[in-house]
């Protein structure tokens, strides 16, 4: 059968291949040639060799927003995943009410993340000048936590779906069996439910920290980076150096960025995949 | 013993009750305040009720759609998402049906690429994706579909390919020797067994390019063409003085057709969640 199916190739294949090198492989291999050059166009680049790695480190504000992007994907993905497991299990309970809760929970994600940081904006802008505390736009602490209010208010929902997926899949003999051999409900969770939704818990905190981690349009929106940059995150300071400054020596600075950027984002991903998949038992 | 447990049952309902009013406020506060008049609008006003004597009706929805062309980016917003997604569905069905069915270095190249695309930040590509598709002339919202094909195919090649490894072999090779050409297989054959799988990738591909700001800014002349998040970022980013009223009016008439279209599907659009995290 393969081998009548590999003559149709080009109707099958060659559409999506197409576009594919058209939307990816070729802007992704200019990239990284890009990141060693100096340019303002993608045909007048100069090769420098690693002159622009050289000088992301000279770059205070790429540091600045390292540390702050860190921070904000480890408070986010905690407390994130906490919410949404409690939320999950009160869920699958029984309770009244519970498809009302579930859609209502999940309703914000598919709000994109331009409208939800106006929405927040206007929100917290208000609920500071109530409590006679400075506007988002005036001070980064505040900036810092209303991003994180803001993805918990978006994100808590779909992991929830996950999380509820997760726990529905538990057999109920394993819980009976449980129940018989004398584990209370604080035993149960963490000796059955707990190991048993591994899979949705590697699944939830990838996702969590990548979405934090390149969280760009909510950034954007809520904060726009400021004041001075310094709730400025990794995706929104590349971009910032792309764009915001005119000059040969930018745009190679930037591209190196989001070298080191996409760099770091493999690297978590692995990491992360390798630490979660170790702790999953056979179901 | 009995008694306990309903009352913590009906505690926690409470409790989530609760919780889902906070979920739903931020919207109903921009819906009140979309119906003031312009100058009452104010940060320190924001938690107030519309008043009597600045109550503005829908004149802020009215201006939003006569002068800030809301219309005209909700119709760009709406052909993007339906050819994008259409050709995502077409094209990287046919595509992973083919590199699951016909093995060999090509096929696996392919899968391999898909997966590692999915992983790349969209800041890479960023530049260089924008300038191509300027030289190309893919900038335009009739075309900008054949670059959402390529830069939102990994996703949908990966879950495709992984769905369409649970079909029975047999069914396949049946109609192979009845006649089928490939074609007429897939077709046939292959898309009804995948339909549950084509909603769900339509769904994750449809909230992905409906959202989507920055690829449509960076490679629309968005002088032109803005879709509804450009549109939404321009009224605020721009300098100057910022039309709060019409803003606020623009989201909501973002934001509701949204709700109507999770009223309406919420299951498939639970569903297709759900898939999409079990093959990522």
């Amino acid at each position: 059968m393969g081998k009548t199916i590999k003559k149709y190739w080009p109707i099958f294949v060659l559409p999506t291949l197409v576009a594919f090198i058209i939307g990816f492989l070729v802007p992704f291999a200019e990239g990284i040639y890009l990141s060693f050059c100096r340019f303002t166009t993608v045909k007048d680049a100069a090769f420098t060799g690693f002159g622009n790695y050289i000088r992301i480190f000279a770059d205070a504000s790429f540091l600045r927003s390292f540390g702050f992007t860190a921070v904000f994907t480890v408070v986010t993905t905690i407390l994130i995943n906490v919410l949404a497991f409690c939320v999950a299990l009160l869920l699958t309970r029984g309770l009244r009410g519970t498809n009302y809760f579930r859609s209502v929970f999940f309703m914000p994600n598919l709000i994109g993340g331009i409208v939800l940081g106006y929405i927040w904006q206007i929100l917290l802008n208000a609920l500071l000048m109530m409590m006679e505390k400075p506007l988002l736009s005036l001070d980064a602490t505040y900036g810092f936590w209303g991003l994180v209010v803001l993805m918990c208010w978006q994100q808590i929902g779909y992991m929830m779906i996950i999380y509820i997926a997760g726990l529905q899949n538990v057999p109920g003999e394993l819980l009976e069996a449980a129940k018989i051999d004398g584990a209370g409900a604080w035993s149960t969770l963490w000796k059955v439910k707990i190991p048993m939704v591994m899979p949705s818990i590697t699944i939830c905190t990838f996702l969590t920290i990548t979405n934090s981690f390149k969280l760009f349009d909510q950034n954007l929106s809520l904060t726009g980076g400021e004041p001075a940059h310094a709730s400025e995150m990794l995706a929104l300071n590349i971009y910032n150096t792309f764009y915001a400054r005119a000059g040969a020596q930018w745009k190679g600075l930037g591209q190196a960025k989001a070298m080191l950027f996409f760099l770091l984002v493999v690297a978590i991903a692995l990491v992360q995949l390798k630490l979660t998949r170790s702790k999953e038992v056979e179901s | 013993m009995v008694t306990n447990e309903k009352r913590t049952a009906r505690l926690w309902s409470l409790i989530l009750l609760i919780l889902s009013l906070a979920w739903v406020y931020p919207i109903v506060m921009i819906f009140l305040n979309s119906l003031k008049e312009e100058q009452a609008i104010t940060t320190s006003a924001a938690f107030d009720l519309p008043p009597a004597d600045t109550f503005n009706g829908l004149a802020n929805y009215i201006r939003a759609i006569e002068a800030q062309g809301f219309l005209k980016s909700f119709g760009y917003s709406l052909f993007i998402t339906v050819s994008s997604v259409a050709l995502i569905l077409l094209c990287c069905s046919m595509c992973a049906w083919f590199i699951t069915r016909a093995k060999g270095p090509f096929s696996r190249i392919i899968y391999l690429l898909c997966v590692f695309s999915m992983v790349v930040p969209f800041q890479m590509v960023m530049f260089t994706l924008s300038q191509t598709a300027d030289v190309l002339g893919l900038n335009t919202p009739w075309n900008i579909c054949i670059i959402y094909l390529g830069f939102g195919a990994g996703l949908a090649v990966f879950m495709f390919a992984g769905f369409v490894k649970s079909i029975p072999l047999e069914i396949e090779e049946a109609a192979m020797i009845d006649g089928c050409n490939p074609i007429q297989t897939f077709f046939r054959i292959v898309v009804p067994i995948l339909k549950p799988t084509l909603i769900s990738v339509g769904i994750l591909e449809t909230m992905w390019i409906w959202n989507d700001y920055l690829l449509p800014y960076l490679v629309l002349d968005i002088k032109k063409y803005m879709t509804i998040p450009v549109l939404i970022q321009y009224f605020r980013g721009s300098y100057g003085k910022v039309e709060m009223g019409a803003m606020m009016a623009s989201i909501m008439l973002t934001v509701l057709p949204i709700i109507i279209v999770y009223l309406v599907c919420q299951k498939y659009i639970i569903k297709g969640v759900i898939a999409g995290a079990v093959k990522g």
